[in-house]
């Protein structure tokens, strides 16, 4: 019996990707990364910045997401986000333009402590990819 | 009747203007191809969005303490108006069609007693408004700026309404755009959003999920997103529908003046041939009182 599932990812504006070879699939959710492979039980739960790692036969793939949510159900794995880059086609000046963003964001002293932690969070992961 | 002269600028006149009209209904069909492809790239989100909600809005264990988004502010009294239309004219009755559709809900929602204010989308509908509702509109939203529809702008209109939803200026919120079904036809729609409308039982999955973390939160984090993306979806929608109506509007001005080409020829021929007619008559006349 194979081991994969399907994965989808939609943005707004279309549907991003499409694959149905996917072994494994690490999201940064909102309690702590996690990852997902077939049979998983359903779930619904939203993300935080961070990587979106698949797993699958043609090759890895890693995503950088801002926000999102994740339903999975019967091996389908939908992810929702307005904010995706694909980290292979993101180049350093993009990298640096988001973490400008993201700083600036958590520099702010008017605002709430979850978009602070938001735009931290969006900080160290840009960080980290430097 | 007109001098030969006249007939001939008229003709000119017609010409040129229909010329003018097949270049925007060109126009229009290039577009309305990349809305119309936008439009039916969004559904998949807006349709998830909508399922994972329907999920967690079954499986919320709580609903008195239900966020407000979902179950409403417990009262109808005030309602938000959002009426979408076009920043362009020259197309159609696609405009009209929506104004007409939230003009007659409005006389109903003022006929019950109750309140509304409307914030406009585009800069037709606020034209078009603003002579008998002029008081009651709240805020205006151009999209002159920003060529295609894009979530950003959607966003934007988003947070403002869920701001004003919870400093209480209103108690219902419903928005009002063209669907596009195809070329010819666009339906107005008035879609209410907040509260959730969750009229169409669809309990497609009785199977529980599992919630990270609990359903609440997801919830009340997972609204407000819902808002914005319906009003998007409002937006690619409005935006096919625009370029259908346009084109269509176009096709028919275009036809029109083809016909009115033709008839103008016609004219112009007749008069022409009696002039020479009535110019032989006068040299033969003339030859034979010799």
């Amino acid at each position: 019996m194979s081991e994969e599932f399907k994965v989808e990812i939609v943005n707004p504006e279309k549907s991003f990707l499409v694959k149905d070879d996917v072994s494994e699939v690490v999201v940064p959710a909102f309690e702590g990364e996690m990852g997902i492979l077939k049979d998983h039980i359903s779930i619904i739960s939203f993300l935080k910045p961070g990587i979106i790692k698949i797993l699958s036969k043609s090759g890895d793939e890693n995503y950088y997401v801002e926000d999102g949510i994740v339903e999975f159900k019967n091996n389908n794995l939908s992810i929702l986000t307005s904010t995706i880059f694909n980290l292979a086609d993101m180049d350093k000046s993009k990298q640096q333009d988001l973490l400008k963003q993201a700083e600036g964001e958590a520099n702010k002293k008017d605002i709430n402590d979850q978009s602070k932690y938001l735009a931290d969070q969006k900080v160290e992961v840009l960080k980290t990819l430097n | 009747m007109a001098s030969l002269d006249d007939l001939k600028k008229r003709i000119a006149s017609v010409k040129s203007t229909q010329k003018i009209t097949k270049a925007m209904k060109m126009v229009a069909a290039a577009k309305l191809r990349r809305a119309q492809e936008s439009a039916e790239k969004g559904r998949p989100y807006s349709e998830k969005m909508n399922n994972v909600i329907l999920n967690l809005s079954n499986g919320i264990s709580d609903k008195e303490n239900a966020p407000k988004l979902l179950s409403g502010t417990g009262q109808e009294k005030i309602h938000l108006c959002v009426v979408m239309t076009s920043d362009r004219g020259l197309c159609g009755g696609f405009n009209s069609n929506i104004i007409k559709k939230a003009k007659s809900y409005f006389a109903k929602i003022l006929d019950e007693g109750k309140e509304i204010k409307i914030i406009t989308v585009g800069s037709k509908g606020n034209d078009q408004l603003k002579r008998f509702y002029g008081d009651k509109i709240i805020e205006n939203i151009s999209l002159k700026e920003s060529k295609n529809a894009n979530y950003f702008d959607a966003d934007k209109v988003g947070k403002m309404v869920i701001e004003k939803f919870e400093a209480g200026e209103f108690d219902v919120c419903t928005i009002f755009y063209n669907q596009f079904k195809n070329v010819i036809t666009q339906i107005p729609q008035a879609q209410q959003i907040i509260p959730l409308n969750n009229d169409e039982e669809e309990n497609s999955s009785e199977e529980s999920y599992e919630f990270e973390p609990d359903e609440d939160e997801i919830l009340s984090n997972l609204l407000p997103k819902n808002i914005s993306t319906q009003i998007f979806k409002a937006m690619l929608e409005n935006s096919a529908s625009e370029q259908g109506s346009r084109m269509s509007a176009m096709d028919n001005a275009t036809r029109n003046a083809g016909e009115m080409v033709d008839k103008l020829t016609i004219e112009y021929n007749r008069s022409r041939q009696a002039a020479i007619t009535k110019e032989l008559i006068e040299i033969i006349s003339g030859a034979e009182s010799l």
